[in-house]
């Protein structure tokens, strides 16, 4: 039996590279379609139709939406090579718990760093470090989130860090000089084929950031 | 199976505490049922959830497991030989994780919204919104029952518990603001579903009457104005 996989997506999204991570993990053949968020396609209404983003998973002509929710669905549908969640009960609820931490908190937390005024952009870094510390925390001295190999957190959180040098550059900071940890982390993830592959050329990113600053009349 | 001590905090009014509870006693699991008061956070909380300080915290063998729907899971994974609760297909899985996703993140908070926002005419504009996610949760109910009883078929599951530990709010807002949110005329399917899911074995003497949960709200909200004078 073969299967049909699509992915929706756009360049530029974590939650896509995600997908693209779990995908390449499972060594899956999908067809890969870039979105355009200012005239989206039809597929993407259809298949989306109460959120209306991206990613969006289509298997077998069925849509699955919401990137967390999709890599689960790899997981469990390809469950015969390289899990991404833990088999332990309580270290799937800590990947869950901590994959939900960085939805809550990292997307809207960088986000700020490029949106915001002037007078807010030390508090805004502020606020982002301190998420970034508290995920460091949790890291401890593992190499991984998923311990010794890299699993569901890491690949939750891993996209972002190819927003780094944009969140960097509007926010007139280093990372790095705050969090090496964490970039020592996120490093050692890139060393993956499947991470390196899947996450977008920052360059890009920060020019797309300029871009969306210009459109919202920020810059 | 799993052993090892089950204890829960909470509070009984906690709709997300209500989840966790129904979900143990799907599975026959008695938890010894600890006591937070919703003004002073115990030193056992915020050691057990540092992150969010908030209930419910499961502690299974001493162990925290925190966020309702994660618990959920948890309670799912650990004791797979009683009646599951979320299904065992994996895109019947996926369907019921977005759903719960969305009455976490858009629904449930326009409720709140309402809750809190002040006058008949704000509070109808925020009505207008939830009225459109009912209409959604209607049609999402009638496709994932497959023309059985709850969203997980002929037995209550993840969905059913997530949306319906909610109701009990739902109701009590309904009462001190005089105004319905849930239109029996618009969501026929869910108004029978609700009837059908209060009072179903596990979760009756769970979900507390909406009487005493606008009785708590008063309550609760007379204390803080008295403290904070």
């Amino acid at each position: 039996m073969s299967d049909q996989v699509v992915l929706l997506g756009t360049h530029v999204s974590m939650f896509a590279m995600r997908v693209k991570i779990a995908l390449a993990e499972k060594g899956i053949q999908y067809e890969y379609k870039e979105e355009n968020l200012m005239n989206k396609s039809p597929l993407l209404l259809q298949m989306n139709p109460i959120h209306k983003k991206i990613p969006v998973l289509i298997h077998n002509g069925k849509p699955v939406c919401e990137s967390l929710i999709i890599v689960e669905y790899i997981d469990e549908v390809w469950k015969d090579k390289s899990p991404l969640l833990p088999s332990d009960p309580y270290k799937r609820a800590q990947a869950r718990f901590w994959a939900d931490y960085v939805d809550k908190k990292i997307y809207d937390g960088g986000k700020k760093i490029w949106t915001t005024k002037e007078e807010d952009q030390e508090a805004a870094n502020k606020e982002f470090i301190e998420y970034l510390k508290v995920l460091e925390g949790e890291l401890g001295d593992k190499p991984y989130f998923g311990g010794e190999s890299f699993g569901f957190v890491d690949m939750a959180l891993i996209p972002y860090y190819s927003w780094f040098p944009a969140y960097e550059k509007f926010g007139k900071f280093s990372i790095e000089a705050v969090c090496p940890k964490f970039v020592a982390w996120a490093k050692r993830c890139m060393q993956k084929e499947s991470v390196s592959k899947s996450l977008y050329d920052p360059d890009k990113i920060s020019d797309f950031v300029v871009m969306l600053r210009q459109r919202l009349g920020i810059a | 199976m799993a052993t090892g001590s089950v204890k829960l905090l909470g509070v009984w009014a906690s709709p997300f505490v209500n989840r966790v509870e129904i979900a143990l006693k799907m599975k026959s699991v008695e938890p010894e049922f600890i006591l937070e008061t919703t003004l002073n956070k115990s030193e056992l909380l915020l050691k057990s959830n540092p992150v969010y300080k908030k209930i419910p915290v499961l502690l299974h063998d001493e162990k925290p497991i925190c966020e309702s729907l994660v618990i959920l899971q948890y309670i799912d994974d650990s004791w797979p030989n009683g009646p599951s609760i979320l299904p065992s297909d994996p895109y019947d899985r996926a369907i019921a994780r977005f759903w719960a996703s969305y009455i976490d993140e858009k629904w449930y908070p326009l409720v709140v919204e309402f809750m809190k926002a002040k006058g008949k005419e704000e509070k109808a504009v925020v009505l207008e919104k939830i009225s459109e996610g009912n209409l959604l949760l209607e049609e999402a109910f009638i496709k994932i029952n497959k023309g059985k009883s709850f969203f997980g078929g002929d037995r209550i599951g993840y969905l059913d518990i997530v949306l319906g530990s909610l109701l009990g709010w739902v109701k009590a807002i309904e009462m001190m603001d005089e105004m319905k949110i849930l239109d029996e005329t618009k969501m026929p399917s869910l108004a029978e579903w609700d009837k059908r899911f209060c009072s179903d074995n596990v979760v009756k003497d769970i979900i507390p009457q909406p009487e005493k949960l606008a009785e708590i709200h008063r309550k609760f909200h007379q204390m803080k104005k008295a403290t904070s004078n």
